[in-house]
Order: structure tokens, then C-alpha cells, then sequence
């Protein structure tokens, strides 16, 4: 069993930006539950002694030189943005009343 | 409408709210009570820690071949990778790495054998990836230390718990009602030029022990980091530009008379306190916060642990919002990139590169240039050492170019808050104004006009001395005749230095000097009078 809250997901949404109402919530919380539970099952998985990994190949140290290479001009880099203005990415002011 | 540029990244401990300094509003309430300094470090004993972020001054940003100048045009730096475009990679920047570790070596940090990067989530428009990538709990250096020599020699040791590498956010600039309430017409506009320029996080460990010095370590603190990381030659640090940017962690203790029973004293709640971008601010802020946490504290009242933020001008801190916990960041090693593992050849091979230590070069400039400790200690507190040893290496005399810098410029760097470096005057023109003064062709008045006009923008010493006129009359005989019309019109002056009261011939100094407009050598003048009188 999971033990996900209601806060908790309430909290996700919070990071993530997302508002639910509460009865997506309740359903988040039910959906999110049993992901929750189908991946815990991995954890039964025995790995003492076994190193954790973060990546599948055996490489460190992949560095390149300090040499610029060209980009993007501010015209292709603003191509796909929804909105522009003053050569900038426009975007929806996030700030909470403070 | 309204804008404000927000400038202060750095402030990536809250959660989405790196851009947003700008457009925080001083609260209703009026100004937050505050103690007497005096009062406050009678009651409480300080526990500081500071994070500093230096930005890196590689050619190309950490994760990508961006250019990282300063003052491009908005977007202008940018590619796929910065901009967080589906399918791009990351390859980190090799020269960055390298600093990283040096800088390591010189804090005298352990360099990790085997370290990765982390994703630090937080959903911002200021990193286009909703991610910034650091290192979190594998950090590329720790344990290390900093000694701080104070102005009057005493010497405290920073404990350095980690320098890590991350990258820089992009800039915002909102754009708003003037009352910095929010309309629904409200929006930000972001240029990701700085996205990803190189940074390093260099953490203290809490810093005990400083009763009422707290303020002053702090900012020796910085500048010593600072005039270190200037010395390995990895970033331009001008704090002014944002590239050394100190966030500052305060908190109180109940102080205990015995000093050995403070350290069973718990530390309080702390507060960061953001945007603080001057050697002066950073004494200041820590200051502030100091006298403020008193004021709740001593009013039974308790501190929020909260991000503050520091307003130069008014010179006090307005809440942020809440800190945010790590876990909110939610933070996993970044599958993108792979390990970094330093060789030990690697790491010797650095730490050969490594410059002399500050204080050690500190005592062997001091040594060559035969200042003594109190003038020594002028210059570093001026932050000149390092300007003084370059005006010396274009010609000036030691003695000429300790006067400029930690003397008459200094004072103005101070007045106008600004650093030596952005004076608007460089070594080789302080040289070029000394070599004229120990030429003959300048007096010490008529250099400070000298001086002003290359502030001015007017040119380089010679040229301004021209074009303003000023120069010392050289003609022996002009001047041997206004000596001898003074001498002439003050015989009682005259009877008086050659009763032995020499320093009647002030004086006289001062008559000819005003009869030349001054426009003589004053100690030319003196030998001339004393021939005349004292022979
Ligand atoms: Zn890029």
C-alpha cells in the first residue's frame, strides 16, 4: 500500500503549478496510488551490495573543450515562443501576492 | 507601467523565485522593529553562514557552447541546450570543471574522486528545463578552509563545507502595473543569455564564536574569497555585474557569559537574506538581520525561517517568502551527464596551477613595497593589493601608488559605492600621474585636479594636465623672485625663523605659493627660502 495523502498530491500540484479541484485530487490521489504501489514492487528487488546507478553506460569524465559553437540567433530562438516582446520570451507573470 | 530588471539569481535556495527581487514589495507595516547594536550583542551570540556564487568567466556556458558575455543582447547567447529544447544534450564544459577543482584546492577542499550533477526541479520560467542543474549531495570539493585576517590582524578560520558547480538562471524583467499589484495584463519577460553561464556555490559551515565581530568577518569573509578567486583568475568577480553574489544566513543564540557554555546553546531559526551585492551590503545585511532577529527575539516573539531580501538603498531586509525544504526540489542524479572523476594526476597537476595563497603574498608584497602593517593594512582593507601591484608594475613608486589608490580614490570608491576597479581609472594612468608627481611636473594639489579630470572622462594624466594647464613653474627664476618679494614684504616672519622657529617658514611657503597661484613645487619653494633665510 502506498501511503500517498491527499496533502500530498495537493503539495505536487502546488510544485508542479497545477490546480486541481478536489475531485481531481481525489482521483489524482487514487491514480497516483497505484503507480506508487507498481513501482514499489521494484523495491523488493534484493540490492544489497549492488552499487546504484545513474546511468547505463560506463563513462566518466565526457567534457568538451571551452570553445563557443555557434547557436541560435534571437530571431530562431524566439520562433517558437507563444509570445514575444522586446526581443524577450514573454511569459505569464508568476508571482504570489507578497 | 513599470519594470524592473531583476538581477540576482543566486537566490536558487526558494523555490521559483530567482527573478523575482525586484518586484518585491516593501510590506504595509512599516519597517520591522530592531534593537541597538549594542543591545543586541549583549543578549545574543551570532551563528552565521554564508553561500557565495561566483560566475565562472569560461568563454562558453557549463553545458553547452553559448558565449557568456556580459551586456549581449537579450537572447542573443542561446542554443537548443539552454533553452531546454526537447532532444538536446548537455556536455559539460571542461574549462569549467577545471576551475571548479581549483577553486577547490585553494578553499583547501577534499576534491571528490567521483561526483555527478543533480537536477534541482523548480517550475520557474527563469530555467527554461523546470530543472537547474547543480550537484547535491555529491558536491565536487568540501571541507575546506579560509583564513580571514581582520583589520587589525586578527585572524579567524572559515570552515568551508562545499563548493559546487551548477549554471546561472535566465534574467526576468517584469513588466507590470505601477503599483506592482498584479493585473491581469501582467507578464515577465525573460532573456536566457545568462541561462547556464557556470556557477559556483561555495557554502561555509555554520561560523561560531563571533560575538559583535559577525558583521565584519562577513564581509573580510567575501573580500578575502573574493581577491582569492581574482588571484586563480576564474571569474571576473565584479559584484556590481552580479558574478560574486553572497547570500547571507543569520541567526541568534541566547549569549551565555561563560564562552564554553555557548556552544551547548542551541542555534536559533535562521533567516537568508538575499541580493546582497557589495562588500559594504554584506556588513550591513548581516548587521541588519542581527539587530532585527533581537527585536522578535527579545520581544518573546520567534523568527520564521524565511528568504529576506536586502535593499541597498534603505539598508534594511523585507520578508521573501518561505524557504522551501530540499525535498520540494526533489532532486536525482542527472541522467544526461555522466560522472566526474578527478585522477589524482589530474588533481596535482591543478593544484600546481594554484597562485600563491592571499595572506602569504599579502606579506611578501608588503615586504618589497616596505609599507608598514598599519599601511599594509590600509591597502588590503581598500581592496587595492592587487590594483596597487599593477600601477607598480607600469612604473609607479610603491609609496605614489599606495597614496592614489588607498587614499584619494579609495575615498571616492567609498562615497560613491563602487569598487576600485570601476573608478573609471587604471593602473597604467595612476603610474603615469605618480611618474609626473615624482617628476616634479605635478604638486600634490594639481595631481587631485589631474586626478579629477581622468575620472571625468577627460583623458590620460598627461593630456588632462595639458589641456587643464597645470604644471609646476619650472622657471628658477620667476620663482626665486616671488621668494625674494616675500621675504622682503615679512621681515618679521623672516626674524623669526632665524630666531630657530622653523616653522614660521609655513608661512612664507604659503605666500609664494599664492603669489605662483599655485603653481609651484612647495618643497622647492622651502629649500629656496631656507637658502635665502636659514643660511
Ligand atoms: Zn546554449
Amino acid at each position: 500500500m502506498s501511503s500517498l495523502s491527499r496533502d500530498d498530491v495537493a503539495h505536487l500540484a502546488m510544485l508542479a503549478r497545477i490546480e486541481l479541484t478536489d475531485g481531481e485530487l481525489d482521483r489524482m490521489l487514487g491514480e497516483l496510488s497505484v503507480i506508487l504501489d507498481a513501482v514499489a514492487l521494484v523495491q523488493q528487488a534484493p540490492t544489497e551490495g549492488v552499487e546504484p546507478m545513474s546511468h547505463p553506460l560506463p563513462l566518466v569524465n565526457v567534457a568538451r573543450p571551452d570553445e563557443v559553437r555557434p547557436g541560435l540567433t534571437a530571431a530562431q530562438a524566439l520562433s517558437g515562443a507563444p509570445e514575444a516582446d522586446q526581443q524577450r520570451f514573454s511569459v505569464p507573470r508568476i508571482l504570489t501576492d507578497d | 507601467m513599470s519594470e524592473q530588471t531583476t538581477d540576482a539569481a543566486g537566490s536558487d535556495e526558494i523555490l521559483g523565485t530567482d527573478g523575482v527581487q525586484g518586484a518585491v514589495q516593501v510590506q504595509a507595516g512599516g519597517p520591522d522593529a530592531v534593537l541597538t547594536w549594542d543591545e543586541t550583542v549583549a543578549a545574543y551570540d551570532p551563528v552565521l553562514g554564508l553561500e557565495v556564487h561566483v560566475e565562472l568567466g569560461t568563454a562558453t556556458k557549463m553545458f553547452c557552447g553559448c558565449p557568456t558575455e556580459f551586456g549581449a543582447e537579450p537572447n542573443s547567447q542561446v542554443c537548443p541546450v539552454c533553452l531546454g529544447l526537447p532532444g538536446s544534450l548537455p556536455v559539460v564544459n571542461e574549462k569549467g570543471v577545471e576551475s571548479a577543482i581549483r577553486i577547490g584546492l585553494a578553499l583547501n577542499c577534499t576534491i571528490a574522486p567521483w561526483c555527478r550533477f543533480a537536477r534541482k526541479n523548480y517550475f520557474y520560467p527563469d530555467m527554461p528545463k523546470n530543472f537547474q542543474t547543480s550537484q547535491y549531495d555529491e558536491p565536487i570539493a568540501f571541507n575546506g578552509w579560509l583564513d580571514v585576517e581582520l583589520e587589525d590582524g586578527f585572524v579567524y578560520r572559515v570552515e568551508i563545507e562545499r563548493a559546487h558547480m551548477e549554471e546561472d538562471t535566465g534574467k526576468s524583467l517584469h513588466v507590470g502595473g505601477a503599483t506592482g499589484r498584479i493585473h491581469g495584463a501582467d507578464y515577465s519577460l525573460v532573456d536566457y543569455n545568462r541561462a547556464g553561464i557556470p556557477l559556483i556555490e561555495i557554502v561555509t559551515k555554520p561560523m561560531t564564536g563571533l560575538g559583535e565581530r559577525a558583521p565584519e568577518v562577513a564581509k573580510a569573509y567575501v573580500a578575502t574569497l573574493r581577491d582569492l578567486l581574482r588571484a586563480l583568475g576564474v571569474s571576473d568577480v565584479k559584484m556590481e555585474q552580479g558574478s560574486l553574489r553572497c547570500d547571507a544566513n543569520v541567526s541568534l543564540r541566547p549569549r551565555k557569559k561563560k564562552a564554553e557554555k555557548q556552544s551547548e546553546v542551541p542555534f536559533g531559526t535562521r533567516t537568508e537574506t538575499k541580493n546582497v551585492n557589495s562588500l559594504r551590503s554584506v556588513e550591513r545585511a548581516v548587521r541588519y538581520e542581527m539587530t532585527r532577529h533581537a527585536a522578535v527575539l527579545a520581544g518573546a516573539g520567534s523568527i520564521l525561517q524565511e528568504t529576506r531580501h536586502w535593499h541597498e538603498d534603505t539598508g534594511v531586509t523585507t520578508s521573501g517568502r518561505e524557504k522551501s525544504d530540499a525535498e520540494d526540489y526533489r532532486y536525482f542524479p542527472e541522467p544526461d551527464l555522466v560522472p566526474i572523476a578527478p585522477t589524482p594526476e589530474t588533481v596535482e597537476a591543478l593544484r600546481a596551477t594554484l597562485p600563491e595563497p592571499p595572506v602569504q603574498r599579502r606579506r611578501r608584497l608588503q615586504g618589497e613595497w616596505g609599507f608598514s602593517d598599519l599601511e599594509m593594512r590600509d591597502v588590503v582593507n581598500a581592496g587595492a593589493v592587487e590594483i596597487i601591484e599593477a600601477t607598480v608594475a607600469a612604473g609607479a613608486t610603491p609609496a605614489g601608488a599606495r597614496k592614489w589608490w588607498s587614499g584619494e580614490i579609495a575615498r571616492r570608491a567609498n562615497l560613491e559605492g563602487r569598487e576600485l576597479s570601476d573608478m573609471g581609472i587604471t593602473p597604467r594612468a595612476v603610474a603615469e600621474l605618480d611618474g609626473l608627481v615624482q617628476g616634479g611636473r605635478l604638486n600634490d594639489s594639481m595631481a587631485r585636479q589631474v586626478l579629477d579630470g581622468v575620472l571625468a572622462g577627460e583623458g590620460n594624466p598627461g593630456a588632462v594636465a595639458d589641456a587643464r594647464g597645470l604644471a609646476l613653474v619650472s622657471d628658477e627664476r620667476a620663482l626665486g623672485a616671488a621668494v625674494d618679494a616675500v621675504i622682503t614684504a615679512n621681515p618679521d616672519l623672516v626674524e623669526k625663523i632665524e630666531a630657530g622657529k622653523v616653522q614660521a617658514a609655513g608661512a612664507l611657503i604659503g605666500q609664494v605659493m599664492k603669489a605662483m597661484a599655485g603653481q609651484a613645487d612647495a618643497a622647492r619653494v622651502r629649500e629656496l627660502i631656507m637658502e635665502r633665510v636659514g643660511g
